[in-house]
């Protein structure tokens, strides 16, 4: 973990600072390279999405940030440097297992909301028990003390007549419900890193509407940042201030909403815009990422490339020079 | 909650009736009764009975009465308290049952405490560090003691006992306490004493337990709500406990009344072998003397106490899971 060779000083305008990171699962079969050199930013104050498809390693990259890879996962190379409001700037993955320092970052600096609110809250505690826990894990104060706490962040999640409903259990709530006091869990420690891992994935539309708007809102009011996890292009357009392309475990594009949704470069980002429904026009076969990409091979590794607008791209030299650049 | 405590007690009313019901005909099923048993006795040593002084001594049994009525009048006894009369030792059940019932539950508890302080650790600790060589050794272990039968075990550790410490392992109290006064001497003879039936009892009921907790730990330890707490910054000791081991736990609590039961039949063995005065080697003396006023009303102390042990676990199970108590 701590092999990193080269890496360049942490950008203070950045929170996050993901380099080279490589994770591997050790299956029957032999072993599965889940990243494979991974790198990106993700700029303080602001809400940087990750979008890909199934298995191109969104959520892998999120847990191995919070230290959450468990066997047979490893991380085997890359560094996370993380810089927490009000202290100086440390490698996550550098940390040793028992040091405290892991169980500070869960929770009170970073946080997550999960993808599956259905399963992400334990049955048998009430829902105040959960959020005030959070309070509880990282601070010493008293029960009621955390509770009310919990109370505010619950309420301010949308959660009405606390009373009551802090006392009743998650298969009391419904699915949009508990993504709210999901939320309301992951922001109660104030943490400077949100991570949102496909949150409204599993909710309807309506209500996937809702919570866009509440974890956008609440990003303003707390002033945080936010890594947002998505394969919904619709919703990085409508909440995040740069994206992340990631494909097969590796980041193929990188840059701002207006940069790769408007003018993708990568073949594999244009490809994904083209399959956008709402974008094609009407009556004709929708686009698939492999008709766009076409023959253009994406699978083989190349390194980040940073552009004279600051995006990063991963393409090969003779791909480069044909967009003009040395 | 009030109500499915009221409906879970009412439900155990029909179970008992039937349950007495099934214990009065088992006692009945072999053929004869206390009277040709004495009379067999009597006849051995020489003594002849008129068939009048046998007529007599079967009305005052009730043994002429039709069955059912027979039936009726032992169980509204039973009822009101009065368990009848042991022919075979010569006194009021009450008395019997009062003196060994005690002992019995002390035994059987014990054993079930010993079973769990056994198999909840071993079971956490299988599966928090899954196929390591602690694993297998348990697992081991506790197999080897499921397969070992509950006498032999007593056999076992009294023929050791005696050859290196050269104390007798039979029986709860040493001789020179067996009808002294209740005292903190005797209390601590009777505890020295009491390990012993507790882990011959309890030994072989660990592997299933330990396994069964192995297995829902597992199950539990990489669900959603453990990775939820995890990333919340829960540390590890106090994530595992409140999180996954909580939940492994319940399908445990639900094995108490199904535990009691084999615990009880396996007392009765190791209580022969160790010459234990509980309810099993008095169960078995009635059962085999048709002494059927002893016999009937042990069999209904132990299925009420199963029942009771169910409603208990039922209980507890509705306490520690929301999900159950609000159905």
């Amino acid at each position: 973990m701590s092999d990193r060779q080269f890496h360049d000083a942490m950008n203070p305008d950045n929170i996050l600072q993901v380099r080279d990171l490589a994770v591997e699962f050790h299956t029957e079969t032999g072993r599965t390279a889940a990243l494979q050199g991974v790198s990106f930013d993700v700029p303080r104050g602001q809400v940087t999405a990750i979008i890909g498809e199934s298995g191109s390693g969104k959520s892998v990259t999120a847990s191995a940030i919070m230290r959450l890879i468990q066997p047979p996962g490893r991380v085997t190379a890359g560094s996370v440097d993380f810089a927490p409001s009000g202290s100086a700037p440390y490698d996550v993955l550098a940390l040793t297992d028992n040091d405290a320092r892991i169980e500070q970052l869960r929770g009170d600096h970073i946080s997550m909301v999960f993808q599956e609110p259905m399963t992400a809250l334990a049955p048998v505690y009430s829902v105040g028990n959960q959020v005030a826990e959070a309070i509880l894990c990282h601070r010493e104060v008293s029960k009621q003390a955390a509770w009310d706490e919990a109370a505010d962040m619950l309420q301010r999640v949308g959660i009405d007549e606390l009373q009551r409903r802090m006392k009743q259990y998650p298969f009391e709530f419904s699915g949009g419900m508990r993504q709210r006091v999901v939320i309301a869990m992951a922001l109660v420690c104030q943490p400077d890193l949100l991570i949102c891992d496909e949150p409204t994935t599993a909710l309807d539309v309506t209500i996937q509407a809702e919570i866009l708007t509440l974890i956008r809102q609440l990003k303003d009011e707390l002033n945080n940042s936010v890594l947002f996890i998505t394969h919904d292009i619709g919703v990085v357009a409508q909440l995040a201030d740069h994206v992340v392309v990631m494909h097969h475990g590796r980041v193929l594009e990188a840059g701002t909403v207006r940069q790769v949704l408007k003018q993708p470069l990568h073949p594999y980002t244009k490809g994904l815009m083209a399959a956008i429904p709402g974008l094609a026009p009407k009556g004709q076969r929708l686009a698939t990422v492999a008709s766009v990409v076409g023959a253009t091979d994406i699978t083989t590794a190349h390194p980040l490339t940073r552009l004279a607008d600051g995006r990063q791209i991963s393409l090969s030299p003779s791909q480069l020079r044909a967009l003009g650049h040395e | 909650m009030k109500i499915y405590v009221a409906k879970r007690l009412l439900g155990a009313i029909p179970t008992l009736i039937f349950i007495s019901m099934i214990v009065f005909v088992v006692i009945q099923l072999p053929p004869g009764d206390i009277v040709t048993s004495t009379l067999d006795r009597m006849q051995s040593q020489g003594v002849e009975m008129s068939s009048e002084a046998i007529q007599n001594l079967r009305a005052q049994y009730n043994l002429d009465q039709p069955l059912p009525l027979q039936y009726l009048s032992w169980i509204t006894n039973f009822v009101t308290g009065d368990m009848g009369y042991s022919y075979l030792f010569n006194r009021p059940v009450n008395e019997l049952v009062g003196e060994r019932i005690g002992y019995t539950l002390l035994i059987t508890l014990s054993a079930l405490l010993f079973t769990w302080a056994v198999a909840i650790p071993a079971g956490v600790y299988s599966a928090v560090r899954q196929y390591s060589l602690g694993d297998y050794a348990l697992t081991t272990v506790m197999l080897v003691g499921l397969a070992t039968p509950s006498f032999l075990l007593a056999l076992i550790v009294m023929y050791f006992g005696y050859e290196w410490f050269g104390i007798s392992i039979g029986g709860l109290f040493s001789p020179e306490y067996r009808d002294a006064p209740w005292s903190l001497a005797r209390l601590g003879d009777f505890l020295s004493h009491l390990w012993i039936p507790m882990v011959v009892v309890g030994l072989g009921g660990t592997a299933s337990p330990m396994r069964i907790l192995r297995a829902n730990l597992l199950d539990e330890l990489n669900k959603p709500y453990v990775i939820t707490a995890r990333a919340k910054g829960a540390k590890p000791l106090k994530l595992l406990v409140k999180y996954p081991l909580r939940i492994a736990i319940n399908p445990f609590i639900s094995t108490i009344g199904v535990l009691l039961p084999t615990l009880i039949s396996g007392e009765a063995i190791v209580s022969i072998v160790l010459n234990l005065p509980t309810t099993g080697p008095a169960l078995v003396q009635a059962l085999i003397n048709q002494d059927m006023y002893l016999a009937g009303s042990f069999l209904m102390l132990l299925s009420i106490l199963t029942i009771v042990g169910m409603l208990i676990s039922d209980l507890l199970l509705a306490w520690a899971d929301p999900r159950i108590r609000y159905e």
